[in-house]
Formats: C-alpha cells, structure tokens, sequence
C-alpha cells in the first residue's frame, strides 16, 4: 500500500479555501486561547478529494462486491434510504428544537415505533437504543428491574446458550448479572435437560438468539419459552438474526418477552466501518413501563392531532443522549415502507433460500456440521478440507479475497472447529452465489493441490498477508511520521 | 494425533491442566487447548492472593481467533502468576505444559483432584472431540 497520510502529503501554505473578506467586527480573543501553531495538514482540494478517492478504491464494501460474513447481514442497502434522510426536514433539525417546529420528525419516529412493534408481535418499542449491543443491555435492565419491582431480587442470573451471539453474556455482565451457559444438543437446538436443570427462582431470564448463530430454528422453541415461563423468569430475543423471519414469524407471539432490533442489519441502513447503528428494544404490554425514554406518543389535543415526548412511568431511564441515532431511523422507515407487509415477507424467504442453495452446494466440498438441517438465514461450514490438512479456515478465508469476495465470519461460533460462518442475504442473484460457490469449491481443490497458494494468499489485494500475531503482541497505537 | 499430553498432571474437560507438587497446584492449558486457540496474543491472569473455585472462570486467554476463559481445574487460594505471559504470550503457544504455566494455588480441597482425568483418560476425551 502505497498511499500516504494526508498529513504527509502537507505543504507548507498551500490551502483549500479561500475566506471573503471579514464584513463583521473582529472578536477579540483571550490571548491565553489563542495558540501558535495548529499542526493541520496543509492542502489543496483536488489533494484531499484524491486522497480519500484512492483510499476508497483500496477498501472493499457491499456496493463492491459479495460479503457473506455471517451474522452481520450485509444486505445492498437501497440508496433511496439515503435520499430520505438527506430530505432537509430530516437532515438540518437540531436535537434541542422545540418539538413543535419537528412535529414530521416525531410523526416518522412514532409511525416506526409501531410498525416495529407490529413486525414483531410487541405491545410498546423504544427507538433509544444505539445499537444491537446497547439494546441487549437495555432489555436486560429492563428484565432485571422488571424482576426487583415484583419483590423477587433475589433472581440474578441470566442463562445464555452456548450458541448465542458473544454480546449476550457480555451486556448480562455489564448490567451487574450473572452469566450462566446453556449447551445445545445435537441438533443445534437448546439441551432442554440443562436449561431445567438451571431454572430455579435465582434466574432473571433467558437470552436466545433465534434463529441462532448456527443458522438453526429451535425446534423446541415454544417449549423453552413455556419452561422458562414456569420458573418465572424472562426470555429476551436476540433480534440480530431477525432477517430469517421478517414477516413470516412474530417473537412476541412465540413466548419472548423482549428483543431488540438491529435497523442496521435487517433494516438496511449501512453498517461496518463504525455504525452508526440502532437498536430498538420492543417488550409486551406489562413490561411497556419500564422502556427507556423518551419515546414518542401521539395525542390528539384541540388542535387536532400531535406528537410529544414521553418518559414511560417506571422507566429504566435515559440510555442514549438526545433521541437515538435519528438518521438511521429514517433509513429503516423508508425499506419498510418501500416494500411493506409482502416485501419484508419476500425478504425472509429469498434470505432463506439463498443460504439453503449455497449450503446445498458447499457441503459435500466442506464440512456443514448441522447440514442435515434446513438452515435459515446463514449455515455454519467447517473450513477443514479432506487431503489438506494444513489448510485452516484462515487461509480459504484470505484466498477468497483473490478471488474477489469479501470471506465469511471465521472462527464463530466458538463452538464449531474451523467455522466459517456465511450470509448470502436476500439481495443477491444466482449468478452472484453461483460465483461465490465456484470460487469455494475451486479453493478447495487448490488446498489440496497447491496448499502454498492458500497459505501465501491474498495475492492480489492492496496489502499482501497481514501479520496479525505480530499486530496483536507489539500494536503501534500512533502515528510515527515516515520522515 | 499431532498433540502432546504431559502425563505429570490431571486434566480438565474444558482443557486445563494442575500439577500437584505438595500441596500446591501448578495450573495451565493443554497443548490441544493452545493449537484450537492459535497464536495466542495475550493471557489475563488471576490476582496473587484471590481465591479461585474449581469449574469457575479464572483467568482468559486470547488469540488471534478468540478471547476464551479458562476455568480453574481445582480451588484453592492464588500464591504466584507467570508474570512472564504478560511479554511473552507466546510460551502458551510453545510450551504450555513447561513455561507457559498460568499461575500456582493452595489447594483447598485436594479431593477435587479425582474430578479431573488422567493422561489417558484425556488422550480419549481429545480423540473423541476431535472427531
């Protein structure tokens, strides 16, 4: 890689700007805040445009190519979401206006509430949340209280199955909770004989994700959801994998009290490279009280009908300053409204079949542990090839950059040796996955015929083979100048 | 089966190991615990003088893969760590029955050992999981 920092592409006095002449009294400034040298780079437009143009070209991104990577669901995110939300009545509002002057900003946010809360078969949902992980941590506060205001404080676990994504024990950790691991049976589904060992009345609740990071629907859901019930406790929905079910399928009619919502995964607003994200958390009608606010509620006053700010009565308080990530909520308004009730449907199903014909025609090359399974979404392989043994998931996983696509989420679950975890989602054709599927088989026969192919890979990347050990013992944490 | 076994210790099912030497306890991971990891890049080590529970979290252990937990295979109070991991993770990766030993305790209840396999009860335990 040969591209520079933009600071060293720096020359002293050149400029992009050019400032009219000052038409207005000069401001005096306290000398002690003035200070000598403001150490910016120095450059001229067409420098900074080019700069980050071919910075741009050397990154690979959904609007690039295939990117599979499990979990993440990298849809194509249609660019009307992006005219939305350039529209000024959504792009130039401050935070702080009078929530009279950005009563259509209010109206959209009240409107998603409720289609969200639709979609997903719940009574209240707040949009607060910024993203999955934050709104894992809200539901669980939400449980948690939920329990200490009926008088039963003494229950302070949260069971997680050992097929869960790895942020549902961390937001249980950070809420102050116990995290107790459930293990799967052999069909992927949770160990109904575990899960009862555990349910006492010191469990707060269950957090399941499912489909879950297997790919797999719980074949016993609605006896987890009953048993968990019985014990008094709470199941909360990982809603990261919503995308397999999207109008197909209501978790809050299949016993789960909680979930959160990831706009930026299933609701196609971009995502990776930083977010930002939003996670809004729905609950069922006795548990509406406790959502963090404020959220939005219509009242129809004399003069007709209006929006206004809502704290909910036994609110567990703000979790995000101002309202949450606005932008994204208008990306998520507009694909919901751009396909409606048949088109999320159409999403699920497309979602489905496209990992099914990809697991279909990877798993006699690759080994699919649960490949006796319909999957859903996404379908965990193994990337451990007959006659390679020194062939990893890392290496098929480099080569498949040569061959132009972004890899698969490796090495998660934890639970699968040499996993490779992939995604096709619902936006991309026969061609795209046929491709995808001859460029793994083809990998395949190169592991066992020029393994050093895959081992030296990727070859025709901006940047060869990372030395990743190396960049995980000694990180070099600023920049150091070249000069 | 490319792995070693160290037959001086007992093993854990999630992979530990714990050397008796009077009575203390020398605990680590196996070799097959390191090669599933891979390169390990850091190691988080339990406190001198806190106190671990045999079956419960104690230190984490992190590659470029993972971050996993390791659990003690026995109690007992912690009275030295390998300060070493700290610069040199990689002993995990090189020696983990020898210098990449974790940290060292006071057994609490010696009887915890006969939860734990030996060598050849653990050689079968790899074989099968492998599989």
């Amino acid at each position: 890689m040969t591209e520079p920092l933009i600071f060293e592409i720096s020359s002293p006095g050149r400029v992009g700007a050019s400032l009219p002449d000052l038409d207005v009294p000069e401001a005096e400034i306290p000398a002690e805040w003035v200070r000598d040298d403001l150490p910016l780079p120095e450059v001229a437009e067409v420098d900074v445009a080019r700069h980050y143009v071919r910075l741009s070209q050397m990154n690979y991104a959904v609007d690039v190519g295939f990117y599979p990577l499990g979990s993440c669901t990298m849809k194509y995110n249609p660019k009307i979401n992006e005219v939305a939300t350039r529209l000024p009545g959504f792009a130039m509002v401050h935070p702080l206006q009078d929530p009279d002057t950005v009563q259509g900003a209010m109206a959209l946010m009240y409107e998603l509430q409720r289609y969200l809360a639709e979609i997903a078969g719940f009574a209240a949902v707040s949009l607060q949340p910024a993203a999955g992980a934050h709104g894992e941590l809200t539901g669980v506060l939400i449980m948690r209280k939920y329990q200490q205001e009926r008088g039963e404080a003494q229950r302070t676990k949260i069971l997680v199955p050992d097929s869960a994504h790895g942020t549902n024990p961390a937001s249980t950790a950070m809420s102050g909770l116990q995290v107790v691991e459930i293990p799967s049976d052999e069909r992927g589904n949770v160990d109904l004989e575990a899960l009862k060992a555990y349910l006492d009345d010191t469990v707060v609740g269950l957090m399941l994700t499912n489909p879950n990071t297997l790919g797999l629907f719980d074949e016993h859901l609605l006896e987890v959801t009953r048993l968990v019930h019985e014990a008094g406790g709470l199941v909360y929905a990982d809603g990261a994998n919503f995308n397999a079910i999207l109008g197909i399928c209501k978790p809050g009619e299949m016993g789960f009290d909680v979930m959160h919502y990831n706009l930026h995964k299933t609701f196609s607003t971009p995502h990776g490279g930083g977010g930002p994200g939003s996670g809004p958390v729905g609950v069922r009608e006795d548990l509406a009280a406790y959502l963090p606010g404020p959220i939005v509620d219509r009242v129809v006053g004399e003069d007709g009908p209006g929006y206004v700010w809502k704290m909910p009565e036994h609110s567990i308080g703000r979790v995000k300053s101002f309202w949450g990530n606005f932008g994204v909520m208008v990306r998520a308004y507009t694909y919901i409204r751009m396909l409606g009730a048949e088109g999320l449907r159409a999403t699920a199903e497309n979602a489905v079949i496209n990992a099914n014909y990809l697991q279909a025609r990877l798993k006699g090359t690759y080994p699919v542990p649960y490949g006796d399974r319909t999957c859903m979404h996404e379908f965990v392989a193994q990337g451990e090839i007959e006659g390679a043994p020194d062939v990893r998931a890392l290496d098929i996983c480099k080569r498949l950059m040569d061959y132009g696509f972004h890899p698969p989420t490796m090495y998660f679950p934890l639970i699968v040796h040499e996993a490779l975890m992939i995604e096709p989602t619902e936006t991309e054709s026969r061609d795209t996955l046929d491709a995808f599927a001859d460029a793994m088989l083809k990998i395949a026969e190169e592991a066992r015929t020029n393994p050093e192919l895959l081992h030296e890979a990727p070859h025709s990347t901006p940047v060869r083979r990372l030395d990743e050990v190396r960049a995980a013992r000694h990180p070099v944490l600023r920049y150091r100048s070249r000069a | 089966m490319k792995y070693e076994f160290d037959p001086t210790v007992r093993y854990a099912k999630t992979h530990e190991w714990a050397r008796v030497e009077g009575d203390e306890a020398v605990v680590g991971i196996s070799d097959y615990a390191q090669d599933a990891l891979s390169d390990v890049v850091y190691v988080e080590l339990p406190e001198v003088g806190s106190t671990v529970q045999q079956g419960e979290q104690c230190a984490v252990v992190e590659s470029v893969k993972a971050a996993e937990d390791v659990y003690a295979p026995v109690s007992g109070e912690v009275i030295a760590v390998n300060e070493a991991l700290d610069e040199t993770p990689e002993l995990v990766n090189e020696d983990p029955y020898g210098k990449a030993w974790f940290f060292r305790v006071k057994l609490s209840d010696p009887g915890e050992l006969d939860n734990l396999m030996d060598v050849d009860e653990y050689r079968e335990y790899v074989e099968s999981e492998a599989e």
